[in-house]
């Protein structure tokens, strides 16, 4: 067997397969500006539509008057919401169970909402009609508290009746959306009530949006001659995306085709079903031709999907030697005009309820309230799992809140506190059961790899220079253990409008060895056309390079719920492996027929099947699939194909150990990251070069949460944040280097143990910049202040504190 | 974001220019890099019938220093100030300023010209000209005119010169002493929460003269003759320093705006001109 | 609507004559007129440089500058810089390193960097990020792109060295 070693190796190498650093294979477009996005797409006599827009955040519309618009050369039509009614198009259902105008009927309810669609020959007429437009407004008071909001005589959502309950139970105020409770109120309570030490906090995480570089748009084709509906359009779940034209048009399933094309970038932005979709398709329709609808980026800031702006007011129970023994929390959640959220049906907090984090507490409590105000709808995930960011900021946040009420140092109560690894699988106190972990090893390795005892040392030195006026920086130490749950989901708890969230996986074997797989996920950047073809190279022996995968297109995709929450690996990567041993159990009787053995006397080894004890004697896939065409093989029918549709049996649980070294100029508000170290364990790693990738990525989108980024609006709900010179993205310049590491905890459920990882690092990143900020002021007295911790906020901070003398 | 349409005119040589901005009046503006004024077209909150383009008027380009005197033509881009060496040795002041001026490819694009004639408060060149006492040159149909920076600016994009004039250079006398501008924004591309320009010339250890501008703190950009008054026979020390920036405080006007409310903006705003001052008398 | 106005542009080495208004984008030219889609739009303010290309020898952002502003001038696009058989050191640069993700920024990305290089042959890692810095990623967090700028520099440079 010894002499055989080499050959193996070179064998499994030539794979590229699990835990390979693969070279991305959708480089080669994109590198020579061959990528294919939606604003690409040119149809033959195609249109352009684009919206008027409203400046009011809360307006009655008097009257919308079109004509000088229609007058103008190449303006081919107008729509409002009275040409959608007839249609019952101009009101459609959200994700959430609520329904949004497409276009304003009769009141506008955010700054940026669509009031009108003009179709033009080009972008250029249709902008200058976009002007010719003249809309009446009757201006209303405006909400942007979502606590002022549920006090507020001033009825927002006219269209519901008062009193009835919504889609998540009873309304208990005309502006009140829902009222959701997870956990043992009284229990926790009590626990509260009789505890040692309790630490009370509000935690604000704000509004932000996922402003992916590419806006969303679309190309809606309605061919009449064959009566079939094409949309190209930037979504994250094309599959969702048809289910829902067919309903909402009466256009049959299968007239309908559905394009993702590449995506430039999602974060949850593409989640969303937006008017501009519904008004292309219709426009299309009526006009005959192909309309296109792209958004510019304003309209992309103040109009589609925003994320966060959860207050979370929490309490957290401990022994004085710092044992936690409960966790309440309550959260007044803005949903903005309309509750757009994208959660699955049964849980309109997303899964915020994983706000015990990594931790082993007896007893919690979630209650969330959800609000309408006068600010776009929305309550997308921004890259992380339904609400699951917002869940780790709190808990991370509370837990360093703890420590000072304490006197402790917040990585020895993280320590004591944490799930242990034979706790696995455990069940938490709000109804979630992780699958795997092994959190004192990586706090343990993290703590180690930054020499964290060192830090502190120098961070007690540096305090000591700044009391005796020597310098005006602080070092501040973000410290953060999360633990996300992502992979939605098992179909019997998650469904989105209805349709359970499994995915897919379809993989055709060609005669002569190569493969086509195609899944119900569409890659945003994730590079799963790389990916993919490794878990299939070594589920099925053949190479990753001679795999295309595809996704995004409903005419050839098998069925799938689409790209985001971590989903793709949890669960279509599941589907690829499973799809994957269908392949392998028929290869192998093939093998077996071919070796003239019995099926049983065959094993798979890399690429081939060979005799038991005999490797010499073996066929390799490309020789198996040969035969499956072209061989009559007895009992076996011809062909070599599988599908897959799976069905997780549980979500993944990733978890990771994040430290921040933070300098922080106490005069100018000012901050530097000294450094930042990152340690993921997403279970089995498939692309360790795509994983760090995505690790750089998320931080950086959590920097700039964390230190700047906001959808703000005025009390006359204004948006301030509407161009990317207000809207905070951090450049190459602002952006630090990233340490990364790994620990591997394989998912006991999942067929390769992998978990996902896209998200991790956002959900992680943002308590750890944001605790390294706190830290720092630590020593002064703060307790917590909210984000984004732009300079003028940690300014004030420290102002506060009476820092500045 | 789509502009309103335009007619475009480019002119070969000055009085052709002239003679555009004469014949369109009020619907004629003059455009070089156009990264301020773009933006406002595609906002479509700058309408503008007549767009006249400087780029083809040799007589706008080019860096001169003669001597002391130090002449750029309108149409010198930010790219070209900070690339020329004579520049940095003479003034290093403006590469100083000029690299932190948006980002590299709006710098290639970005003139001095159109940073002092545009009147944006945020723009950094016209404090940095008023801190180096430049003129800035104008010609119009009566001829050509030469303005004070220090008087040139009279509100936000509101300045001494007519509709009917074009800015064709300025120019200035290379700055002895130390020289600092800092600045504090929120990334690249911002523009500045508080920003300082700072001269300073000593003799032994007594500041001789000193200069200092601030910028985005006013309507305006405040050059601080009291500032500069309070380092002056001063040996730069704590006390003068402090004086100073009480001097500043007292000239500055900011509104809060996404960088911060105004107390932020004063405070901030103290502390840039006392690293400024320290960075410029530590060269001096 | 004005006057449509002729309007020349050399673009990767092809001269186009073309009628267009005024008030044209250039990047609305490249791509809708020209189809050269590689350079892409994404903030339309001038702050994310993914419609970054090169005129005569300066990196611009081409939501920014109109049609009739770069009458005459020669534009180079991601399109013009390599070709499937020999791709620019940058191109291959990117793709070793994993310098792009969703592949939106990544024309802007390259060509800016092109131009970084032939001014500056041998930056340190900080000047790559300060020269880069014009052009917004959101998915990479920069670390890998630094990377495949200083890879594909010292590339450059070797088969320089190599030629001479």
């Amino acid at each position: 067997m010894n002499d055989l070693t080499p050959d193996r190796d070179d064998r499994t190498a030539k794979l590229k397969g699990i835990g390979c650093a693969r070279k991305r294979v959708e480089d080669a477009r994109f590198t020579q500006g061959k990528g294919n996005y939606v604003d690409d797409i040119k149809l033959p006599g195609m249109l352009f539509g684009d919206f008027v827009r409203s400046p009011y955040a809360h307006a009655r519309v008097k009257s919308i008057d079109t004509s000088a618009a229609l007058a103008l050369d190449g303006v081919v039509a107008v729509l409002t919401a009275r040409d959608l009614e007839p249609l019952g198009l101009h009101w459609m259902p959200t994700l959430a169970g609520d329904k949004q105008m497409v276009l304003a009927d009769g009141k506008v309810l955010f700054q940026g909402q669509e009031v009108a669609f003009v179709v033009a020959r080009d972008r250029y007429v249709a902008a200058d009609a976009v002007e010719l437009v003249a809309v009446e407004y009757e201006e209303l008071p405006v909400l942007t508290n979502p606590f002022e909001a549920m006090q507020s005589d001033i009825v927002l959502r006219e269209d519901l009746t008062p009193g009835t309950d919504g889609a998540h139970g009873p309304r208990r105020h005309h502006n009140h959306i829902f009222l959701w409770e997870e956990g043992d109120r009284t229990a926790t309570e009590q626990v509260i009530a009789s505890a040692d030490v309790v630490a009370e906090e509000m935690v604000y995480y704000h509004r932000t949006h996922p402003c992916p570089l590419e806006t969303c748009g679309c190309v809606a084709s309605m061919d009449k001659v064959n009566g079939k509906l094409t949309v190209y359009g930037t979504f994250q779940a094309p599959h969702v995306v048809r289910t829902v034209a067919s309903l909402l048009s009466g256009i049959e399933e299968r007239n309908i085709r559905i394009v993702s094309p590449d995506i430039g970038g999602g974060f949850g932005n593409k989640v969303g079903v937006y008017p501009g979709y519904v008004c292309s398709i219709v426009a299309s329709i009526v006009t005959g031709v192909p309309v296109k609808w792209v958004e510019d980026r304003m309209d992309n800031l103040m109009a589609t999907a925003f994320a966060r702006d959860y207050w979370m007011k929490g309490r957290i129970a401990a022994t004085k030697e710092g044992r936690i023994t409960g966790l309440w929390c309550h959260v007044t959640a803005d949903h903005g005009a309309f509750d757009a959220c994208a959660d699955p049906t049964r849980f309109p907090a997303g899964f915020f309820h994983i706000c015990t984090g990594s931790y082993d507490i007896p007893v919690a409590y979630v209650g969330v309230d959800g609000v309408y105000t006068n600010k776009a709808p929305g309550g997308v995930a921004y890259r992380c799992s339904f609400r699951v960011t917002e869940a780790a900021y709190f808990i991370e946040r509370m837990i360093e809140v703890l420590a000072i009420e304490l006197n402790m140092d917040a990585a020895e109560l993280r320590r004591i506190n944490f799930i242990r690894a034979d706790q696995f699988p455990y069940h938490s106190a709000l109804g979630w059961e992780y699958d795997s972990g092994d959190y004192h090893t990586a706090w343990d390795k993290a703590l180690k790899a930054v020499d964290y005892a060192g830090l502190r040392r120098e961070q007690a030195e540096r305090l000591a220079a700044f009391k005796r006026g020597e310098t005006r920086k602080l070092i501040g130490i973000g410290l953060t253990h999360f633990t996300e749950i992502v992979g939605a989901g098992p179909v019997k708890n998650c469904d989105i409008l209805g349709m359970g969230m499994f995915d897919s996986c379809e993989i055709r074997i060609h005669p002569t060895g190569s493969a086509i797989a195609r899944l119900g996920t569409i890659s945003q950047g994730q590079g799963h056309a790389t990916t993919f073809a490794q878990i299939l190279a070594s589920e099925i022996g053949i190479p990753a390079d001679s795999i295309t995968i595809e996704e995004g297109d409903t005419d050839t995709a098998p069925y799938g719920l689409g790209t985001y929450g971590s989903r793709s690996t949890p669960v279509a990567g599941a589907a690829t492996a499973m799809a994957g041993r269908k392949i392998r159990a028929k290869a192998q009787m093939i093998a077996a027929y071919l070796l003239e053995v019995h099926d049983d006397d065959v094993e798979f080894d890399i690429d081939r099947f060979t005799v038991k004890g005999a490797p010499e004697r073996f066929k390799t896939m490309a020789e198996i699939a040969y035969a499956a065409y072209n061989q009559a093989i007895p009992g076996i029918e011809p062909g070599l194909e599988a599908v897959s549709y799976y069905d997780p049996p549980n979500m993944t649980y990733p978890f990771g150990a994040y430290i921040c070294v933070m300098e922080i100029d106490v005069d100018t508000g000012e901050t530097q990251i000294r450094q930042f170290y990152a340690l993921d364990d997403c279970g089995t790693r498939i692309n360790p070069m795509v994983i760090e990738g995505q690790v750089h990525g998320g931080l950086t989108e959590a920097l700039a949460i964390a230190m700047g980024q906001e959808i703000a609006y005025d009390e006359m709900g204004n948006m301030k944040t509407a161009t990317l010179m207000d809207f905070f993205m951090p450049t190459a310049w602002e952006t630090p280097h990233y340490t990364t590491d790994h620990t591997e905890t394989p998912s006991p459920h999942h067929p390769i143990g992998a978990k996902g990882v896209g998200e991790s690092p956002n959900v992680g990143g943002v308590p750890a910049f944001s605790n390294a900020v706190h830290d720092a002021l630590r020593p002064f007295g703060l307790r917590h202040t909210h984000m984004p911790h732009d300079h003028w906020r940690i300014w004030k901070a420290a102002h506060d504190l009476g820092l500045h003398g | 974001m789509i502009p309103a349409a335009f007619e475009y005119h480019r002119p070969g040589d000055l009085p052709s220019a002239l003679a555009l901005l004469q014949q369109h009046g009020d619907e004629a503006r003059v455009i070089a890099g156009g990264h301020s004024l773009i933006p406002m077209m595609k906002l479509r909150m700058a309408e503008v019938p007549h767009l006249i383009d400087l780029q083809a008027i040799d007589a706008l380009r080019g860096i001169r220093i003669d001597g002391t005197r130090i002449t750029l033509g309108a149409m010198v881009t930010q790219h070209e100030l900070i690339a020329h060496e004579g520049l940095a040795r003479v003034a290093p002041i403006l590469r100083e300023a000029a690299l932190q001026i948006a980002d590299p490819q709006v710098r290639y694009m970005g003139t001095i010209g159109g940073n002092v004639a545009n009147g944006d408060p945020g723009n950094d060149m016209p404090g940095l000209m008023q801190c180096l006492d430049a003129t800035f040159h104008v010609t119009g149909p009566g001829g050509e005119r030469a303005i004070p920076a220090r008087s040139f600016y009279e509100s936000a994009y509101m300045t001494a010169r007519e509709e009917d004039e074009i800015l064709t250079a300025v120019s200035f006398d290379a700055p002895t002493g130390g020289q600092a501008y800092e600045k504090q924004k929120r990334k690249i591309g911002d523009y500045a929460t508080a920003a300082a320009a700072v001269i300073l010339t000593r003799s032994g250890a007594t500041c001789t003269h000193a200069s200092i501008a601030m910028t985005n703190l006013s309507d305006v950009p405040v050059w601080s003759e009291a500032a500069g008054a309070a380092l002056t026979g001063t040996p730069c020390d704590e006390a003068a320093m402090l004086n100073a920036i009480a001097a500043m405080l007292a000239d500055i006007d900011p509104a809060g705006d996404n960088r911060g409310p105004v107390e932020f903006k004063r405070h901030t705003a103290g502390i840039i001109l006392a690293r400024a001052i320290a960075r410029a008398w530590s060269r001096a | 609507m004005t006057q449509k106005m002729q309007i020349t542009l050399t673009v990767n080495g092809t001269r186009h004559e073309i009628l267009a208004e005024p008030r044209e984008l250039l990047i609305h030219v490249l791509r809708e007129r020209l189809n050269i889609t590689g350079p892409h739009i994404g903030c339309e303010t001038s702050h994310c440089g993914a419609c970054t290309v090169t005129m005569g020898n300066r990196s611009v952002k081409s939501c920014t500058v109109f049609a009739a502003q770069a009458d005459g001038a020669e534009i180079t696009t991601i399109e013009g810089l390599g070709t499937p058989d020999a791709l620019h050191p940058l191109q291959e640069a990117f793709r070793e390193h994993h310098g792009l993700q969703c592949g939106f920024c990544t024309p802007g990305m390259i060509t800016r960097a092109a131009q970084l290089l032939r001014e500056n042959p041998n930056p340190t890692e900080e000047e790559v990020r300060f020269g880069m810095s014009g052009n917004l990623c959101r998915c990479t967090g920069y670390q890998n792109i630094v990377k495949a700028v200083l890879a594909a520099a010292a590339t450059i440079n070797s088969a320089k060295e190599a030629a001479q």
